[in-house]
């Protein structure tokens, strides 16, 4: 279900430094109040060896932001079955961007009616994984895709 | 062979480090990852952040699991807040010793103090480490205090009767108990009730806790007389109750720590060990890097195992051999 045009392997500066994990924020924006699948991959992408912070759920876009920039994660998943994506995710990509913080692998899952997927693809989420994707699909794209190492960056706005 | 770690001034270490003094969250947070990770720039972070620490009073809190550390914790952020302190938080969940990933989930308990600048909570596993925290806890800590945080709090990961690290880490450790879990045999059992400053019987709506506060203060009254009387308190913090009172209790603990002297023989004590710690750190580390060369590590395995050497001389050889002396 990815199709993303960059296919680069796993990325070098990840096998290089061997302490580092991927660090994944599962996130539930709006006020839809269904986290079994949220939980689920919560679940499998720790099994899949990576370190997954979960914050349960009705979370507002700032909210989101905040708990990705303070955990530092290198990926973010937002699950939402509500409807409310075509609202929430432009939000929360635009608080993304404003702080600096586009090297965030970002990637959607839930209900997200397929002739959707181009546009929310358009807003820089790099990957939907709807109903029946495996979670080794998500955990490699993750690896695939996720930024090299967190080092210095450029730091960012306050 | 360099394998000191480099601590030349590094232009970009130097301006990340003065972003996060001048309040840069997400320099803090980056901070954090690269200790967490030890990347090659990790020593050279703590070379710039070292002489800034020292300031923030380190609580902190174990107990079991579900005994409401979490909930707690955010309760104490709250409070330490109105009293004006800008608050930092490790909380500590464990790693898969199957898989090497974690589930951290101890956010979901803190959210009420989203949106406020002053409070920044970081989540860390385990990643192999026993004893209840993480292995780069202290350093995390540390970086927090350096950027301002007047109270830093280390919440374990709440497994077993063991996880005493905390208790090193801390200046204020405080042991959550629950009313109704575990029998009086529990308590006899050394390990975790030793090392508490301050107990706090949580959720103290529930039944027995009388009993929990008898048996309590009955161990108390066994141990090694100490000059700071550990206090019981009772909490109920999914509620917000008893929460001043554990605020107060733990910066008296503070104000006794400084007044008897007690403060700079922990701070000795901790530093000595982590110290230690490093020296082992560092020696395993060289050898490590001998694995295959002449007379390396797997060599001496060889000879270990046709018991030409044994275990010290091998260690010893090893030692010598990593330091080319």
């Amino acid at each position: 279900m990815e199709s993303v045009s960059q296919q680069s392997t796993e990325s070098a500066a990840l096998q290089a430094t061997s302490n580092r994990k991927i660090r994944v924020l599962i996130a539930k924006p709006g006020l839809d109040g269904h986290d079994r699948g949220a939980k689920v991959v919560t679940r499998g992408l720790r099994d899949a060896g990576m370190e997954v912070i979960y914050t349960g759920l009705h979370q507002t876009p700032d909210m989101i932001l905040e708990a990705a920039l303070q955990e530092d994660v290198d990926a973010i998943g937002l699950s939402i079955l509500s409807g409310a994506h075509t609202v929430l995710f432009p939000r929360i990509m635009k608080l993304l961007n404003e702080n600096g913080m586009d090297d965030v692998l970002v990637f959607a899952g839930g209900i997200i009616p397929p002739e959707e997927v181009e546009a929310i693809k358009a807003l820089g989420i790099q990957a939907v994984f709807g109903p029946g994707t495996t979670i080794e699909e998500t955990a490699s794209f993750i690896r695939k895709h996720v930024r090299p190492a967190a080092g210095l960056g450029t730091g960012g706005v306050q | 062979m360099s394998p000191v770690p480099t601590r030349e001034v590094n232009p970009a270490i130097i301006e990340l480090v003065q972003r996060g003094m001048n309040g840069d969250r997400r320099s803090l947070a980056r901070c954090i990852t690269l200790i967490e990770n030890r990347a090659p720039e990790a020593p050279a972070l703590m070379h710039q952040i070292y002489p800034h620490t020292g300031r923030a009073h380190l609580l902190g809190i174990t107990g079991a699991p579900g005994s409401g550390k979490s909930t707690l914790t955010n309760e104490l952020i709250k409070e330490f807040r109105k009293r004006g302190h800008k608050v930092g938080v490790v909380a500590v969940d464990p790693t898969s010793t199957l898989t090497g990933g974690a589930v951290l989930g101890d956010r979901i308990r803190m959210l009420e103090n989203f949106g406020d600048k002053d409070v920044f909570i970081r989540s860390m596993a385990t990643r192999g480490q026993l004893g209840g925290l993480a292995s780069m806890t202290n350093d995390v800590a540390r970086v927090m205090d350096a950027f301002g945080k007047d109270i830093v709090i280390l919440e374990t990961v709440g497994v077993g009767q063991d996880e005493v690290d905390v208790a090193k880490a801390a200046h204020t450790t405080i042991l959550v108990e629950v009313p109704g879990m575990g029998d009086d045999i529990q308590a006899i059992k050394a390990g975790v009730l030793e090392i508490a400053d301050m107990i706090i019987i949580n959720k103290a709506d529930r039944e027995g806790v009388e009993k929990l506060q008898l048996h309590l203060k009955g161990m108390l009254s066994l141990a090694p007389r100490r000059e700071w009387q550990v206090p019981i308190l009772r909490a109920i913090a999914a509620q917000g109750e008893g929460i001043t009172e554990v605020v107060d209790s733990a910066e008296k603990h503070l104000t006794y720590l400084k007044n008897s002297g007690e403060y700079e023989k922990r701070e000795k004590a901790r530093l000595r060990d982590e110290l230690l710690g490093r020296i082992q750190e560092e020696v395993t580390r060289r050898v490590l890097r001998l694995e295959t060369t002449p007379g390396g590590l797997q060599e001496t395995l060889d000879q270990l195992e046709l018991r030409q050497l044994d275990l010290d001389e091998a260690a010893f050889a090893l030692y010598k051999k990593s330091f080319d002396i």
